[in-house]
C-alpha cells in the first residue's frame, strides 16, 4: 500500500510522516479487474477521465474472480487493492464476511437526466457493499469456420460432438456451465438451480460434462478464451460476450456468439474494507459509475450499462451487440448469484478436482 | 566407424541441437506482428512489409508496466547479487579450511535450495513473511532470491577453488605476505572468474525467478518474469513475445562476448 | 602458519551464509511442515468450544458446549470472522456455512436463543465429533487428505469419495513424467554431449555446440515456454508447416500443447542442458587412451563404446539423470503455462491450494509428502548408485 506524497512540500512532509493516517489523499489507487479487453474498456472509459480529472493515478491489477487474492491478503496483514471489480456471487460473499465497505447509494450521483441513482440504476445493481457497472452474459461462441455447413445454434449443440465436431472451450470455474450441462439434459431453465441443489442433479450434470471432457481444452482467464477462438485452438467455446464482440468488431476475428439461453449476470465495483485510501476509492467509484462513463464504456466492450441514464448515449449499432438487447434477451436465464454464494464452495472444490481427475 | 553411421550421429546432433535452439528462434517473426495473437496473419506470411508491424515494441517501450517491471527486476538483482555473490563466495572459501564431516553437513545445508522445489520455498516463505507483513514487499523477495542464488556462487567459486593450487599460498606465506593481502593479491585474481560467474548465475537467477515473485510480489513489485506470466497466461499478447525476442537477443550478445572473452584469454595463454 | 587457525577462519566465513539459509529459507521450509500439521485457524476463532470440548466424552451432544458454542459465534460476529469460520468448517463437511451464517445471523437478532432452536443439524452427533476434531489445533487430517484417505466422524480411516481422491495419481503421474522426461533428456543429451565431448569436432564446432546448449540454458523459463506455445498450437508453427506440407488435413491439426505432451516437450528442452553438461564435463575428463586401447586390441567400435566408454560415462549420467528427475519432480511453471488440464503436476495443486482454494493446510501437507519423496531420492539415489558401482 503506498500512499506517498509526490512533491516534497510541508503538507507532502507531514503526509509522509502520517503515511498511513487519513490526513493524506491517496494519489494512487490499485483496482483490481479480470483483465484483458475488460480492463481495457474501464481505462479509456473510467480510469483515464479519472485520471484526468483528479491527478490520481490508477494502478491496474488482473485477477480472475473469486475472493481467494483477497482474503489471502487480509489474512497475511498486506491489503494493497483498493477497489475490486467483482461478480455478484463474490459481491455477497464478500459483503458477509466483511471484506468490503459499506456504500451508501444516497451518496451516488444522479443521472445525467437528474433522475435519483436509487431510480436509475436498474433492479439490483445497487448493492449494499458494491455498485454495478455492466450487465454481461456468459453466451457460447464459436470460430465460424470450423462449421463449414450447419452453424451450432442451441445449447445442445455444445455437447453434440457428432453433429458439431471439434473442440470445446470451457472456463476453470464451474459457473453458468452446469446450469447449461443440466439444460442441455432436457431440464427446463425454470428448474435449473432447484435440480443442481440436489446431489443426484449435480452428478447428472458433471456426468453431461463428462461426455465433452476430453474434447475441451480449460482457460482461466477472458483473455485465453479469446486467443483459443481466435487461433482456433477451440471450434466452441463458453464465453463471455463482449470480449468474442471486441474480437469480432476490433480485430475482425470470423467469430460467431450464440444467444440462445445466455445466463446474465452483473459486475460491481467494490471498495475494499480497511483501504487506507477509501476517500479516493469512493470518489473513483462514484466517478466511475456516472451515466457517462458507463456509457463510454460500451465504446469498448458489449456490456450493458447499470444505469438507465447511459442507455440513450449508446449508439443503436452498439446497443444491438449488448446482452440487453431484444434480440438477444429472448430466453436469457439470469445468473443466480445467491444460490452460488450458498453453494459454491463444495462445487468449485468438486470442479477442481474434476479437473484433474 | 563407417561413414553413413557418422553422418546418421552429426545429422541425429543437428536435429538435438535444433530442438534446442529453433524455438527461441521462431518468436523474432512473430514478435512484429501486427494483431493481438500469437499466429502470423497472411500478410505477414506473404511477407508484405506492410504486414509487419513494431507496434509491441512500441508498446512494452511505452508501458509503464513494463518499465516498472524492468525497474524492479533490475533494482531486485543489484541488490541480490552483490548480497548472494559476498556471502556465496566466504563460504566457498570457508567450507574448504573445514575438516570433512562438518563440511559436508554445511554444504548440504547450503546446496539444499538447489534441491528443494522452488514451489515449496514459496509456499513456506510466504508463511513465513505473513505474520511480518513482508508478503508483497521487496524485501521478502530478495531475501527469498538471496537465498535461491548463494548456493550457486558457492558452487563456481568451490569449481575455481579446486583448480587453485594450494602452494601458491604458502609460498606468499613464506615470503611473508600477511593473509589478508595474500587474499587479494594471489587468491582473488586466480578464483576471479569462478567468482564473475557466480555472480551471473545469481544475477540470472534472480532475474529470471518467477515463482518467489508470483507468490509474493504486489503491485509495486511486478518483475519482468511476472509480466511474461502474465503476458502469457493472463492478458496475451505479442507484447511478450517482443521482451521475449529482446531477452534472447540479451543473452546471445552476452554470451558470444563471454565466449570472445574467454577465447582470447586463452589464446593469450592464460589458463581458462 | 597463519595466526588463526584455518578451521577457525572457515567457520567465520562459512558461518554467515549458514545462518541466512536457515533463517530465510530452512525456517520457511520448516513452517510449511508445521502448518500440514498444526492448523489452529478453527481453534483460534472458537476458543471456548475448544476448550469445552476438550474435555468432552465424544457420546451425545454436549449440552455443556452449546453454551461455548452461542459464545464463540457471537465473538465471530462481531469481530466480521464469521464468514472465514463458516468456510473452513464448510470444508470439513459441505452445509456448514449455510448452518453456520444462519445460527449467527439468528444470534445477532436474538441472543439467547438455543442452537437446536435455530437449527436441527445442531442436534446431530456427528456435528459434534466434527467439532471436537477440528477445534483441536493439531491435525493429521491434511496429511490423510493430501493421500486422498478422510477420517470418518466415528474415527475410522477411509478413503475419499471417488470425486475427491486424486492425489494419489497426481504423485504417481508426476513421478511417471519425471521419470519420463529423465529418460528422454538421457537419449537426446548422451550423443550430444558425446559429439561435443569427440575431440574431433574441433574448437569451433565445440564452441557452437556449446553455445547452442547455454543459449537455452541461460534463457528465461517464460521465454521458453511462450516459444513452444508459438510452436506446437493448433495454428501454431509446426501444424501449419505440417499442412501446408499436406501432411495432415484442416481436421487433423495435432494437439501438441496445452496437454501432457505440451508439458514433456517443454519440461525437456527446459532440463535438457541439465543432462548435458555434468554429462560432459565427466567426458570431458575421460582418458582416450582406454578407448584407444580397446580399439587397437581389435574390439569392433560399438563393442568398444559399450563395453569400455558407456560405463565410464555411468557417473555423469548418473549426475545428469538425478538431476532432471528430482528438478521434474518439482516443475510447477511449465505445466502451469503449457500442461492444459491433463499436464498438470503436483506443484500445481500445490500452487492453486495456496492461491485460490486457500486450503493452506492441504497445500503445506502436499509440499511435505513431495519435499519427503525429493530428499528420500536426493539422499539415497547416489548411495544406490554408488554401490551399484556407478562411481568409477
Amino acid at each position: 500500500m503506498v500512499i506517498a506524497c509526490p512533491k516534497v512540500s510541508s503538507a507532502a512532509l507531514l503526509c509522509l510522516m502520517i503515511t498511513y493516517g487519513p490526513a493524506c489523499a491517496a494519489d494512487a489507487l490499485t483496482i483490481a479487474s479480470f483483465g484483458g479487453q475488460y480492463t481495457a474498456s474501464q481505462k479509456k472509459s473510467q480510469y483515464e477521465p479519472f485520471t484526468a480529472s483528479t491527478g490520481v493515478t490508477i494502478k491496474s491489477v488482473d485477477y480472475n474472480g473469486g475472493l481467494a487474492e483477497l482474503t489471502a491478503q487480509v489474512r497475511s496483514g498486506t491489503v494493497s487493492w483498493d477497489v475490486v471489480d467483482v461478480e455478484l456471487q463474490d459481491l455477497d460473499r464478500g459483503c458477509a464476511d466483511g471484506l468490503f465497505e459499506k456504500i451508501d447509494p444516497a451518496q451516488l450521483p444522479a443521472g445525467s437526466d437528474g433522475v435519483p441513482a436509487i431510480k436509475d440504476f436498474v433492479t439490483g445493481s445497487l448493492h449494499e457493499c458494491g455498485v454495478g457497472t455492466v450487465i454481461w452474459s456468459n453466451v457460447l461462441a464459436f470460430s465460424d469456420p470450423a462449421f463449414p455447413d450447419a452453424k451450432p445454434s442451441r445449447i445442445e449443440d455444445f455437447f453434440d460432438l457428432e453433429r458439431f465436431p471439434g473442440r470445446r472451450g470451457l472456463p476453470k470455474r464451474p459457473h453458468a456451465i452446469l446450469e447449461w450441462a443440466l439444460m442441455a439434459d432436457g431440464v427446463a431453465p425454470s428448474e435449473v438451480y432447484g435440480v443442481l441443489a440436489t446431489p443426484e442433479g449435480l452428478d447428472r450434470a458433471f456426468a453431461k460434462l463428462d461426455t465433452i471432457k476430453y474434447h475441451a481444452v480449460f482457460w482461466e482467464t477472458g483473455a485465453q478464451m479469446i486467443q483459443l477462438l481466435a487461433d482456433g485452438e477451440v471450434a466452441l467455446s463458453a464465453a463471455y460476450n463482449g470480449r468474442v464482440q471486441s474480437a469480432i468488431s476490433d480485430d475482425a476475428k470470423p467469430l460467431k456468439i450464440i444467444w440462445d439461453r445466455q445466463i446474465w449476470n452483473a459486475d460491481y465495483y467494490a471498495v475494499v474494507a480497511g483501504t487506507q485510501a477509501k476517500n479516493t476509492a469512493f470518489d473513483f467509484v462514484r466517478f466511475a459509475t456516472g451515466t457517462v462513463p458507463l456509457a463510454e464504456q460500451t465504446k469498448y466492450i458489449a456490456y450493458g450499462p447499470a444505469r438507465r441514464s447511459s442507455q440513450p448515449l449508446i449508439a443503436p449499432a452498439i446497443a444491438a451487440t449488448l446482452p440487453t438487447a431484444p434480440a438477444n434477451f429472448n430466453n436469457a436465464l439470469a445468473f443466480d448469484a445467491a444460490w452460488w454464494t450458498a453453494h459454491g464452495d463444495a462445487i468449485n472444490e468438486r470442479y477442481a478436482a474434476w479437473l484433474v481427475q | 566407424m563407417n561413414r553413413l553411421a557418422r553422418f546418421g550421429f552429426y545429422l541425429l546432433c543437428g536435429l538435438i541441437a535444433a530442438f534446442l535452439v529453433l524455438p527461441l528462434l521462431v518468436i523474432v517473426p512473430l514478435s512484429f506482428n501486427p494483431e493481438p495473437y500469437f499466429s502470423f496473419t497472411p500478410a505477414m506470411l506473404q511477407l508484405d512489409p506492410a504486414g509487419w508491424s513494431l507496434r509491441w515494441y512500441r508498446e512494452i517501450a511505452e508501458s509503464a508496466q513494463w518499465r516498472l517491471a524492468l525497474r524492479n527486476s533490475l533494482g531486485i538483482a543489484a541488490v541480490v547479487t552483490p548480497l548472494a555473490t559476498l556471502l556465496g563466495t566466504m563460504a566457498a572459501l570457508g567450507l574448504r579450511r573445514l575438516p570433512t564431516r562438518p563440511r559436508k553437513m554445511l554444504a548440504v545445508i547450503i546446496a539444499s535450495p538447489l534441491v528443494v522445489p522452488v514451489i515449496l520455498f514459496a509456499t513456506g516463505i510466504y508463511f513465513f513473511l505473513a505474520p511480518l507483513g513482508l508478503t508483497q514487499s521487496f524485501a521478502g523477495i530478495i531475501l527469498a532470491h538471496t537465498a535461491l542464488a548463494a548456493p550457486y556462487v558457492v558452487v563456481t567459486v568451490g569449481s575455481a577453488l579446486t583448480t587453485f593450487d594450494e602452494r601458491l599460498l604458502r609460498a606468499a606465506s613464506i615470503l611473508g605476505s600477511p593473509p589478508l593481502s595474500t587474499f587479494f593479491k594471489v587468491t582473488l585474481p586466480l578464483i576471479a572468474p569462478g567468482i564473475a560467474s557466480g555472480a551471473l548465475f545469481a544475477f540470472v537467477t534472480s532475474f529470471d525467478e518467477a515463482v518467489i515473485a508470483l507468490f509474493l510480489a504486489g503491485y509495486d513489485q511486478r518483475t519482468i518474469p511476472l509480466q511474461m506470466w502474465s503476458g502469457v497466461r493472463d492478458q496475451l499478447s505479442p507484447a511478450v513475445l517482443a521482451a521475449a525476442t529482446l531477452m534472447v537477443l540479451l543473452v546471445t550478445i552476452v554470451m558470444l562476448g563471454a565466449m570472445l572473452i574467454a577465447r582470447s584469454a586463452r589464446s593469450a595463454g592464460t589458463r581458462r | 602458519m597463519n595466526a588463526v587457525s584455518p578451521s577457525r577462519a572457515g567457520w567465520a566465513l562459512v558461518l554467515p551464509l549458514v545462518a541466512f539459509i536457515v533463517i530465510a529459507f530452512l525456517a520457511p521450509i520448516a513452517t510449511m511442515l508445521l502448518r500440514s500439521v498444526h492448523d489452529p485457524e478453527i481453534a483460534d476463532l472458537m476458543p471456548r468450544t475448544r476448550q469445552t470440548l476438550a474435555r468432552w466424552d465424544g457420546i451425545g451432544v454436549p449440552q455443556m458446549a452449546t453454551e461455548a458454542v452461542t459464545a464463540d459465534l457471537r465473538e465471530a460476529s462481531a469481530t466480521n470472522q464469521i464468514g472465514r469460520l463458516a468456510q473452513r468448517l464448510n470444508r470439513e463437511r459441505n452445509g456448514l456455512r449455510v448452518l453456520i451464517d444462519v445460527t449467527a445471523r439468528h444470534l445477532e437478532r436474538e441472543p439467547d436463543t438455543k442452537l437446536s432452536r435455530i437449527d436441527p443439524g445442531w442436534s446431530d452427533p456427528a456435528l459434534w465429533q466434527i467439532l471436537a476434531r477440528v477445534t483441536s489445533p493439531w491435525t493429521g487430517q491434511h496429511l490423510l487428505n493430501a493421500l486422498d484417505l478422510t477420517v470418518t466422524p466415528d474415527g475410522a480411516m477411509v478413503r475419499q469419495e471417488e470425486a475427491r481422491r486424486l492425489y494419489v495419481d497426481l504423485f504417481l503421474r508426476t513421478a511417471w513424467v519425471a521419470a519420463l522426461v529423465t529418460l528422454i533428456c538421457a537419449l537426446l543429451g548422451y550423443p550430444y554431449a558425446y559429439a561435443y565431448a569427440m575431440a574431433a569436432a574441433g574448437p569451433s564446432l565445440r564452441a557452437l555446440l556449446l553455445f547452442l546448449v547455454l543459449l537455452p540454458f541461460w534463457t528465461s523459463l517464460l521465454v521458453r515456454a511462450t516459444a513452444w506455445i508459438v510452436l506446437l498450437q493448433r495454428r501454431g508453427v509446426i501444424n501449419e508447416g505440417l499442412l501446408a506440407a499436406g501432411l495432415i488435413g484442416e481436421t487433423g491439426r495435432l494437439d501438441l500443447i496445452y496437454n501432457m505432451t505440451g508439458t514433456i516437450i517443454v519440461m525437456v528442452h527446459v532440463l535438457l542442458p541439465f543432462f548435458v553438461l555434468p554429462l560432459y564435463s565427466v567426458m570431458a575428463g575421460l582418458p582416450t587412451s582406454y578407448v584407444r586401447a580397446s580399439a587397437s586390441l581389435g574390439a569392433h567400435p560399438v563393442r568398444t563404446f559399450a563395453r569400455v566408454y558407456l560405463p565410464l560415462t555411468y557417473p555423469g549420467v548418473a549426475a545428469g539423470g538425478l538431476l532432471v528427475f528430482i528438478l521434474s519432480l518439482g516443475y510447477y511453471v511449465t505445466p502451469a503455462l503449457v500442461g492444459g488440464r491433463t499436464g498438470q503436476l503436483i506443484s500445481n495443486q500445490i500452487a492453486f491450494h495456496m492461491q485460490r482454494s486457500l486450503n493452506w493446510g492441504l497445500a503445506a501437507a502436499l509440499g511435505t509428502l513431495l519435499l519427503l519423496a525429493v530428499l528420500l531420492l536426493a539422499l539415497t539415489l547416489p548411495r544406490l548408485a554408488e554401490r551399484g558401482g556407478l562411481r568409477a
